[in-house]
């Protein structure tokens, strides 16, 4: 009997003490990640997951979290967090706010870890796309997403408009700006709407960048020290773009709702990701082809998205080795299907391909891979969110009838070239 | 007279330490405390950390805080946007006090009506105060657009509307009238609670004495009511002194700066451009601002309510 009781006393004691043991043995290796980003598509979560559970099979003790904020408002949401003490380990960073970022000493360096990681090939990302989230020779976040601005069109409504389809135009040498806003103009008087610079809905100015590149303007110098708005191809693009909206009507005016996807216009700026939007029921007949030459003769504008793991986080060690794995050959080829990757070993229409079941393979070739290659990076700068918000208000003057475009553009230097001498 | 003094401290001794005035004075702070703790720990606090917050330069990226004295105040008087952001505050609180004001008063008038059916109307009129207020201005921002409802509606009479969120005139009533028309339903109940308290024979005898009914509003209603005036008055300024979603949906503080109201630049300032040391000092002047304006109504309320229980 007292055998039996002393049995189960070891038994009960076991079964407390074990647990406990287990419990306090994994609590000290537990490590628990968090990653914002700024999308919640489903399907994109999925492959973060699964990239999360590789990396767990061989790091037990480590678990990722994907937290999607909104788009609109992500960095602010971002900073409140950081400012709440609750920032997270890694975080996707917009180009326009990399600046910010990288110069602050927010983020963690992270060439050795990426270096020390086999199989790794540092050297196989590309240069160009490494420079914006560089600083001193070392690198604070990976481009994750290097993505090309293109032009979707919607060849029904062109040729209910009797025009000519952009791929007819680029066949016949004829796809430039002055063309591509007639067939525009066209598509307008015919009832629908024209060009939709998608996001832009006249606040996010920067997304003109890829119309004025066509002019080789640019808001501010190279060294970001001096305001550029009022140089001749700035003005000749802003005229132009301004002509486009209120002479032509080949731009839907401000305040004016219209969606592509969902068959309103006949033209939309945008980056590949966002096929996905095209429409499965009722489509219509679509194309994607770069974005039409300009007076500076052709040119291509990429947006950029970097991942940075935060200098504060709890275990930034642990973070930079996840990242070093989530952005692996292999998994930067497994990512390509959503985000056009950094990496020359998968810049090839064949990889990019099997990746976008969308896309045409000369699609690929002609606006991704060129694009990549040639490509000029949205503008940013260190303290962008007061600079875009200052130029903003300043050029809400320019979205009416009777602007006065080199005055306008004038005023935005006046407000912006402070800020930009900082 | 010696056993006297040998009694002082046995009778001390017994004495419970939880007499029945202590006992009372504990209870009477246990009530209190749910509130008072709330006020120290969501009010008072939060203030007093402003106040430090905005003697520092706090860069949240760069982890930096620096206290720097009243350099912020100092960056305030010279900061060249802020006459025009308090002009803009200005503009938006007299316009909606005013029209908030007053419509409301109107509707308590029409709705205290003994008519058949008239609790349709008054539910009818208060229901946009229990709708989400993002909702509502995300709803009015599709009305209000271009090629929106209301230019669509306007069409139809063969009137060509303008673009209301993008001229500086129409975009600062745009958002003064879809402020009032969400709130305008509270200050209404209000004001149908005061016009119900109003004693009938007073009416009664002004019209005996032929008073019309323009004077009888002027000289029995508004005397009488003014309490309530007073108070819905502090309420309707002090809360447009906060209006932020409103502008942060419909605007963004455009076009140029013409709706970028104190609240919407601070947040700028502390969340969009990392400064929360400025913020804080933006938020001192609010609080300033908020604190005067209350103290002088509550000051004119001797001139202006008659009558006052």
């Amino acid at each position: 009997m007292s055998q039996i009781l002393s049995i189960r006393r070891a038994a009960a004691l076991a079964g407390i003490a074990l647990p406990l043991l287990a419990t306090s043995v994994f609590a000290q290796d537990a490590v628990n990640l968090r990653m914002t980003l700024w999308t919640a598509n489903e399907a994109h979560l999925k492959l973060f997951n699964e990239i999360a559970d590789a990396y767990k099979a061989n790091h037990p003790n480590v678990t990722v979290t994907f937290d999607s904020l909104p788009f609109d408002g992500y960095t602010t949401t971002l900073t409140t967090q950081i400012a709440g003490g609750n920032a997270p380990d890694l975080a996707w960073i917009l180009e326009t706010t990399a600046g910010d970022f990288v110069n602050s000493g927010a983020l963690s360096p992270l060439k050795a870890t990426f270096e020390a990681t086999e199989g790794y090939d540092l050297a196989d990302v590309t240069q160009s796309s490494l420079k914006l989230w560089s600083t001193d020779g070392e690198i604070y976040a990976y481009p994750f997403s290097t993505s090309p601005f293109g032009m979707f069109v919607n060849n029904d409504v062109i040729k209910a408009a009797g025009q000519k389809t952009p791929a007819e135009m680029i066949a016949a040498g004829e796809w430039n700006w002055q063309n591509a806003m007639a067939v525009n103009a066209a598509v307008a008087a015919s009832g629908k709407q024209g060009l939709i610079v998608r996001d832009f809905d006249y606040k996010v100015w920067d997304n003109l960048a890829s119309i004025w590149n066509g002019w080789g303007a640019s808001p501010w110098s190279a060294d970001g020290k001096t305001c550029t708005m009022t140089e001749q191809p700035m003005v000749d693009a802003m005229t132009f773009i301004h002509d486009a909206i209120f002479k032509q009507k080949a731009i839907p005016g401000p305040g004016v709702s219209a969606d592509f996807f969902a068959g309103d216009a006949a033209m939309t700026i945008t980056q590949i990701s966002r096929a996905s939007l095209l429409p499965k029921e009722n489509p219509f007949s679509w194309d994607l082809v770069p974005l039409p030459a300009g007076p500076a003769g052709e040119y291509a504008v990429i947006g950029q998205a970097g991942i940075g793991v935060f200098a504060n986080s709890k275990n930034p060690k642990e973070a930079a080795d996840f990242l070093a794995f989530f952005t692996n050959p292999e998994n930067s080829a497994k990512l390509a299907q959503f985000f056009p990757p950094a990496r020359a070993s998968l810049l090839n229409a064949e990889v990019l391909g099997k990746a976008n079941p969308l896309l045409t393979p000369e699609q690929i070739e002609a606006v991704v891979v060129k694009g990549i290659s040639t490509g000029v990076v949205k503008p940013g700068h260190a303290g962008f969110a007061e600079i875009q918000q200052t130029a903003r208000a300043a050029l809400d003057a320019l979205w009416v009838a009777d602007a006065d475009v080199p005055a306008v553009l004038k005023s935005v230097c006046d407000r912006i070239q402070p800020l930009l001498a900082q | 007279m010696a056993v006297a003094t040998q009694q002082t401290p046995d009778r001390a001794r017994k004495r419970p330490f939880w007499t029945i005035e202590r006992r009372d004075g504990l209870a009477g702070y246990l009530f209190i405390a749910p509130q008072l703790i709330g006020i120290i720990v969501f009010v008072l606090i939060p203030l007093g950390l402003v106040f430090w917050y905005s003697l520092h330069e706090w860069n949240v990226l760069a982890g930096t805080f620096k206290f720097q004295g009243d350099a912020n105040y100092r960056k305030l008087l010279a900061d060249p946007a802020i006459p025009e952001v308090l002009g803009a505050t200005a503009i938006f609180s007299v316009g909606l006090v005013i029209l908030n004001m007053s419509l409301a008063l109107l509707l308590a008038v029409l709705v205290n009506q003994k008519l058949k059916g008239i609790v349709v109307f008054r539910t009818l009129y208060f229901s946009p105060v229990v709708v989400s207020l993002v909702a509502w201005t995300i709803v009015w921002s599709f009305l209000l657009q271009a090629n929106g409802g209301i230019n669509g509606l306007l069409g139809m009479v063969g009137i060509e509307g303008p673009n209301w969120l993008r001229h500086p005139t129409t975009a600062m009533i745009s958002v003064i009238v879809v402020q009032v028309f969400k709130n305008v339903g509270l200050n209404m109940v209000l004001f149908l609670a005061a016009l119900q308290g109003v004693p009938k024979e007073l009416y009664e005898a002004a019209r005996v004495d032929g008073a019309s009914r323009f004077k009888q509003f002027r000289r029995i209603t508004l005397p009488l009511i003014s309490p309530t005036i007073m108070l819905t008055s502090i309420i309707t300024i002090v809360g447009s002194l906060q209006v932020f979603a409103q502008i942060a949906v419909l605007t963004q503080g455009g076009p140029g700066m013409s709706t970028t109201v104190l609240v919407y630049y601070l947040y700028q300032q502390a969340f969009q451009f990392h400064r929360f040391g400025y913020g804080a000092t933006i938020s001192i002047l609010l609080f300033v601002i908020v604190a005067i304006l209350t103290f002088a109504q509550w000051q004119m309320r001797r001139r202006i309510v008659f009558y006052e229980n």
